[in-house]
């Protein structure tokens, strides 16, 4: 017997997205458990717009874009759980977790949903050499005090790193009055989305240094400088090239961890790529009923394919609850190589596998005029041409099953980029 | 007692050595306050060394730090308990890679034993793997001490604290002392906050314990404390298990190792160097010192996974040239007593440091530390230890337990607020996380920082934007944003 047919772990855009979706897609009970004291994750901090316009055609605010699915959601009849931490995803699909109001409480799902996000890299993990002072904030941490408790953490400001976040912050700290002094990134490109980069720091006038990185924090108590050293191919600092800059706060937009330890404890398998949990074509894990979706699974950069990847999860999960998980097709891997750093899904079973199935890569570096191909065997399955791919942009190519069909056990599908 | 001076004790430095010696001398009855310059107690070397209590093998046998290690060592177990403070006996080893220096083993092995270190022996190769499956391809053999331990320090600084404070020792922070002169047959201290008389002085004044000795010492017996800094890397709790007991290295033609230790919070700890600087307030990392650090761990333990560091960290061991503590009544000085230069093992000693300065102290003023502590304040509860039933039933009772702030070391907002009105109370996010541990997990804070900064505006009632992240100057925030400003705010 269960108690929900779906548990969601997590209120964010992907679990808010997937219960949707597993009610739509004949759900009996859906709960969503949310550590928070409100739905929408880390959209309730992010009040610049540009959200939307793949989903809803049209720019919206991070928390309008979560209200649209959250409104959808309460209208479909999904329950949720605010205030409540999950503690423990065991692999027979019980979930238990604790709140203020219920206590420490496990129920049974038929199928579950991760759907926990990431979390940001730390200064501790970049061992940056200097002092620990105040002022050394990651960027979502910043973009929360500003966005939600209406704190400015500093007025003179260094941000190392250029992703999304950092970029973001940077547009905003200035719009504060706050100077930004520059954006410096060990990469010889930006990690962040190019509109992201024109529009928060090119705009302003915020200087973008590729190749650099922060070498010293001082300031025993509050950072009072920070400095900045170019870094030779390997990513190694130049002795010589440090340049100080008197600042009092230091942001870091250092990478995005997806947050699996829930995953890990309920025996997920993770991929060493992504940081995520390895997935078939219906998103499910190597747990049996155990779905994950959105930045749990591998970081994404918008927020519109988060939600179509959790619609995937969500419906898959409603599937699984309802007929127990009765597949055991033909199991194809999928292998990336060549330029393409990683795929999800990495495993499809083709004789389930949707029509089209849209696998979602990263590359891992910057290429221009590349052809994106799937071979399987000796055979060109998809192709598709691009003039610019860069780490910072999620790809997709799209697999058709027809295609798929004559594949044999032996047969793995890799995906790689050619010269056009 | 003398009712001429302000405080029959005035005890400079609230580190561990300092809290040890409050703890004891609650037990008299004397009127006694602690002095520190920061806003907690346990910020200067006691929040940053390698968190492990030595058997007691290391130091010189006769020498004042080989009889307090052992005695600290014995001590600490029962002790912590009685606090309920972190502390795990996992046994240490000492690792030779190489075959020439294996003698050292044997060396340490007889001083340890001159020491009175119990259940010392050296293991051979293969005994050392299966005690230590993930040790160096290259060693030989080891020295086990399985008296050895790890401790929380935060948790045994701030619970002796504590304990001193509920039985009626007085604590002042933010008062660096800048003067000590004579005043009769006691002592005037003057502190940037005012200041006091007493009949005793106590220097625990960890590395500036020698600015304070030599305002009182003859010249010609000046004390000269050198910071030699460590630094370390902490990797995450998925890495805490990678080797099961400390691991030092057998010093070799190559050098000094490093030591790779569990930490009673399940994280791993890699470190430390040892440089003399002469900065008192040198606790920056530098790319050197890690990547020394990075390349000696792998001389013991294969593999250590570097990758997973949430933190990097340096201390500050306050080093004299003699290498031994400074324990005692100053010459010529009466009254004023140092504990100073207790550079490692003094965590590890600061039990019985605590009960030896105690005596010299109640010596000097004729009283005898009989009187049972009257009052004990009770642990902070740590969720993760309780069982589900017993967690959901104090929820029940108390529903802010059940509400986590702390998603990495899952710390509940009862918690945070318990610390934030304990004894000793936590007044800034560094002194929560000192009590708590909220924001010492992998993620460092990224989430609940402004969560714990909440709890504190609101339990404190002070302005939110006014917090420090540890103690006047490390403001957290530089102001509102302009749609707060002026306002309410949350």
């Amino acid at each position: 017997m269960t108690d929900y047919d779906v548990v969601v772990v997590g209120g964010g855009p992907a679990g808010l997205a997937a219960a949707l979706s597993a009610r739509r897609s004949g759900a009996g009970r859906v709960l969503v458990v949310e550590r928070d004291c409100e739905l929408g994750g880390i959209l309730n901090q992010c009040v610049h717009n540009g959200f939307g316009l793949i989903t809803f055609h049209e720019e919206l605010t991070g928390p309008e874009y979560a209200a649209r699915f959250e409104d959808a959601a309460q209208e479909a009849g999904v329950e949720f759980l605010l205030d409540a931490t999950v503690l423990d995803v065991a692999a027979d699909r019980s979930v238990t977790f604790v709140s203020a109001r219920r206590g420490v409480r496990c129920v049974r799902a038929g199928a579950v949903v991760l759907a926990m996000g990431c979390r940001e890299r730390p200064a501790g993990a970049l061992a940056l050499p200097g002092f620990r002072p105040a002022g050394v904030y990651t960027a979502g941490c910043a973009q929360r005090l500003a966005n939600r408790e209406g704190l400015l953490v500093g007025r003179e400001v260094v941000i190392l790193g250029s992703g999304d976040i950092g970029l973001i912050m940077a547009r905003r700290l200035t719009l504060e009055g706050a100077h930004v002094a520059c954006v410096a990134e060990l990469m010889p490109y930006s990690s962040g989305l190019k509109r992201n980069v024109v529009q928060c720091l090119d705009d302003f006038g915020i200087p973008l240094l590729l190749s650099h990185t922060v070498t010293r924090v001082d300031g025993r108590r509050r950072v009072e400088a920070v400095e900045v050293s170019r870094v030779d191919e390997a990513g190694v600092p130049i002795p010589g090239t440090g340049q100080t800059y008197p600042c009092d706060t230091l942001l870091l937009s250092v990478g995005l961890l997806p947050e699996n330890e829930l995953s890990r404890s309920a025996g997920v398998a993770l991929s060493p790529v992504t940081r995520g949990p390895i997935v078939d074509d219906s998103l499910m894990t190597s747990v049996p009923g155990v779905f994950a979706c959105g930045n749990v699974l591998h970081v994404h950069d918008l927020v519109d394919y988060v939600s179509q990847e959790a619609e995937r999860a969500g419906a898959s999960a409603a599937a699984f609850a309802a007929s127990g998980g009765s597949s055991a097709g033909m199991r194809l891997s999928v292998r990336a190589e060549g330029g393409v750093r990683y795929t999800v899904p990495q495993v499809i079973d083709v004789s389930r596998m949707p029509e089209r199935l849209e696998v979602r890569l990263r590359v891992d570096g910057v290429y221009e005029h590349r052809v994106l191909v799937a071979h399987l065997g000796g055979r060109c399955v998809a192709r598709r041409r691009r003039d610019i791919l860069v780490p910072g942009e999620m790809e997709q190519i799209v697999l058709r099953r027809e295609d798929l069909a004559g594949a044999s056990p032996s047969d793995s599908l890799v995906i790689c980029l050619e010269e056009a | 007692m003398d009712e001429a001076f302000d405080y029959d004790v005035a005890l400079v430095g609230a580190g561990v050595s300092g809290c040890s010696i409050a703890y004891e001398l609650a037990c008299c009855d004397l009127r006694v306050v602690v002095l520190d310059r920061e806003d907690d107690v346990c910020c200067g070397t006691s929040r940053a060394n390698s968190a492990i209590v030595h058997a007691g093998f290391d130091a010189a046998t006769g020498s004042l730090m080989a009889r307090l290690n052992v005695e600290g060592s014995r001590l600490m177990g029962p002790l912590c308990e009685e606090l309920g403070v972190d502390y795990q006996r996992i046994g240490s080893l000492v690792v030779c890679t190489d075959a020439a220096a294996r003698g050292g083993l044997d060396e340490l092995l007889r001083r340890g034993r001159q020491n009175g270190v119990e259940s010392l022996r050296v293991v051979e190769r293969e005994e050392l793997r299966e005690l230590e499956p993930n040790v160096s391809d290259a060693a030989v053999a080891a020295l086990w001490a399985p008296t050895a331990a790890i401790v929380n320090p935060f948790q045994l600084t701030v619970a002796l604290a504590e304990t001193a404070a509920v039985n009626g020792v007085e604590f002042r922070f933010n008062a660096p002392v800048s003067d000590v002169a004579r005043l009769g047959s006691g002592w005037r201290v003057t502190t940037d906050s005012g200041s006091l008389s007493a009949r005793v002085v106590v220097n625990a004044a960890g590395v500036h314990a020698d600015e304070l000795h030599n305002l009182v010492c003859r010249p010609d017996e000046r004390l000269e404390i050198t910071p030699r800094r460590g630094q370390y890397y902490v990797l995450d709790t998925t890495a805490g298990a990678h080797v099961r007991h400390t691991v030092f290295a057998l010093p070799t033609r190559l050098g000094k190792g490093v030591l790779v230790t569990p930490t009673t919070g399940g994280n791993l700890l890699v470190g430390p160097t040892a440089e003399d600087i002469g900065d008192k307030e040198g606790t920056d990392t530098t790319s050197d010192g890690l990547a020394e650090v990075a390349r000696k761990a792998s001389m013991t333990v294969r593999d250590v996974p570097l990758g997973e560091r949430i933190r990097t960290f340096s201390g500050l061991r306050a080093h004299q040239p003699g290498h031994d503590f400074v324990i005692g009544e100053v010459a010529g000085a009466a009254g004023f007593i140092d504990c100073a230069a207790i550079e490692s093992p003094g965590l590890s000693a600061a039990p019985a440091i605590g009960r030896m300065v105690a005596g010299l102290v109640a010596e000097r003023l004729g009283v005898a530390p009989t009187r049972a502590l009257a009052r004990r304040p009770e642990p902070i509860v740590d969720v993760t230890r309780l069982s589900r039933e017993d967690w959901d039933a104090l929820i029940a009772r108390r529903a802010e337990y059940g509400h986590v702030v702390c998603r990495c070391r899952t710390v509940t907002e009862g918690q945070i607020v318990d610390a934030i009105h304990r004894p000793i109370p936590a007044r800034s996010v560094d002194a929560v996380k000192r009590r708590v541990e909220a924001g010492m997990g992998r993620c460092q804070g990224g989430f609940c920082t402004p969560l714990v900064m909440a709890l504190l505006a609101r339990e404190l009632g002070v302005d939110e934007a006014r917090l420090t992240k540890d103690g006047p100057g490390s403001e957290l925030v530089t102001g509102r944003v302009r749609e707060f400003e002026g306002g309410a705010g949350r």
